[in-house]
Formats: C-alpha cells, structure tokens, sequence
C-alpha cells in the first residue's frame, strides 16, 4: 500500500478558512468491523454505505492503521429530513497493527459500501511445516 | 472457528439505558413508528414533490432486495450474508460486529404519497427509493386578480 501518497495529503488545519468546516467534520460514525485472522493473515471487512473509492483513505503510520471516509450522498434541493439514523457523513476508525503483519502487502477492495481489507502476515511469522529427517538405524 | 470472548455486558447495559432515554425523549411515538435501531438504518426526508427514502444496507446485493409497498406500508426485506463463513475453521474471530441474517423494515409512507411513482437505486451500499407526492397535495401558488 502506497502511505507516502496518503501521508502528503493530509494538511495540517491552520488559518484555514475551512477550518469551522473541518472541525465540524471531525464527527464521525464508527463503522462496525469484521475482523477474522488465520494463519497466513488477517482480513477485515468494515460497513462503509455510501462511500465510493475517491472518497475512502486507508492509511497506515507506524503501527497504526486508520480508515477514513466520507459519504458521496448528493441529496435533492429543499430535502427537509423527518427521521434519522444516519446523522454524520463520515466515518473513522483506527487499529493497532502487530509486528508480524506485512503492512507493505495490504490489499483493499471496496464493494456495494463494504470494504474488504486483507494483511498478509509477514513470511517469516508465517506457520511452516518442518520436515523430519528419519535416518534407519 | 472460535470466537474471542469480549465483556459485552457493559455495553447491552449501555444500550438498554440508550433506549430508555429515546423512549422518554419521544413522547407520541405512532403505532407503527420504527425502532431507531436495526439494520438496515433508515434517513427519510421530503421535498415538496417527493419523500426520500436512504436504507444503509452495505453488502447487499441489489438483486436480493425486496422492496414492497402496500397500503401506504413500504417494506425493505432481505438477507445479508456473513463475511465470517467464507473463513476456514482454524480461522479466529477477532470482532464479529457487522449485521449478518434477515433483515426487513417498514416505513409509514405519509397520505399524499403517490404509490404509483415509486423509484429504486442502490448504489455504494445505499439503497435510495423516491416516492414521488400526489400533485394535488403539491404547493400551489394562487394568483390573486
């Protein structure tokens, strides 16, 4: 996963004039997670709805992988909201990653609001089978 | 597969006091008011010329989706399959939090909607229907000679 790209574009908030906006946007909705591991790494899938690709940041620094995203939901002029459950267009949620994950080999995949991460383990954390020499006696 | 084991009591206590909250805040709640929880979550709002439905259904394939209005009854069903059983058995369960099983939801559409104009569109995980109003219940502007 390229992180350098992510990194650059994330700009300090300062005398912005956007900056009320940002801080507003600091909200956001905690998706909820899936996250199974076997042994040859670990997959996570996060409830994403409305998010498309340009608007979904992965980013992992140090030992830390964050998602961020935004929801892509235009709505019609004039929309006068009655009920709602889904307040905030965003979501963020981040985790702790262990050494033996290969950050560099993470692979994403975003579908129908639902992104599929996978982080292989690295190949010496992997299992291996070690084979016995039996010599007859 | 086995599942770590997690404290949720905490949290069941947590949101059962949440819901009693909701419960005194929402003081005439319609006989077939929603529940402000489930799957999947549900924003509705209006224009003049029509009622806007969002269900936050990720991972649902469009074609499984059954959407049904009766009555001035909308109704969203289906079934969201688990990411989990896909996973071999020695795989481990870290966080089991996303909704997994039937679903099915049913919004009060008000009087003036017009059941015959009805729209669809699932797209990012969001499902979108667009009940357009009657144009009689429309605002006019009445000239004045």
């Amino acid at each position: 996963m390229n992180t350098s790209e992510n990194l650059s574009t994330r700009r300090a908030p300062e005398n912005d004039p956007q900056e009320d906006g940002q801080r507003y946007s600091q909200s956001a909705l905690t998706p909820p997670v899936d996250v199974t591991e076997d042994s040859a790494g670990i997959t996570l899938h996060a409830d994403l709805p409305g998010v498309s690709n340009d608007k979904l940041r992965l980013q992992v620094e140090a030992d830390t992988l964050t998602i961020d995203a935004e929801v892509g939901l235009t709505l019609p002029e004039g929309l006068q909201t009655s009920h709602t459950e889904v307040g905030v267009g965003r979501f963020h949620r981040s985790f702790t990653l262990s050494k033996e994950l290969d950050t560099d080999k993470i692979t994403a995949q975003l579908a129908n609001g639902v992104l599929t991460l996978r982080i292989p383990k690295a190949q010496h954390a992997q299992p291996r089978r070690i084979s016995i020499e039996v010599h007859p006696s | 597969m086995y599942r770590s084991l997690f404290p949720r009591d905490m949290f069941a206590e947590m949101d059962r006091l949440h819901r009693e909250m909701q419960q005194a805040f929402d003081l005439s709640p319609t006989i077939r008011g929603f529940s402000r929880t489930g799957f999947p979550a549900l924003n509705v709002g209006s224009t003049p010329e029509a009622i806007e439905i969002y269900a936050f259904a990720p991972g649902v394939d469009p074609a499984t989706l059954d959407v049904q209005l009766e009555r001035g009854l909308l109704t969203i069903a289906g079934e969201r399959k688990g990411s989990l059983g896909d996973s071999d058995e020695a795989a481990a369960v870290h966080i089991n939090e996303r909704f997994e099983g039937a679903f099915r939801r049913v919004i009060t559409l008000p009087e003036d909607a017009d059941t015959d104009a009805v729209q669809a569109r699932y797209r990012d995980g969001i499902l979108q229907i667009t009940v357009q109003r009657q144009a009689a219940a429309q605002p006019r502007r009445i000239t004045v000679n």
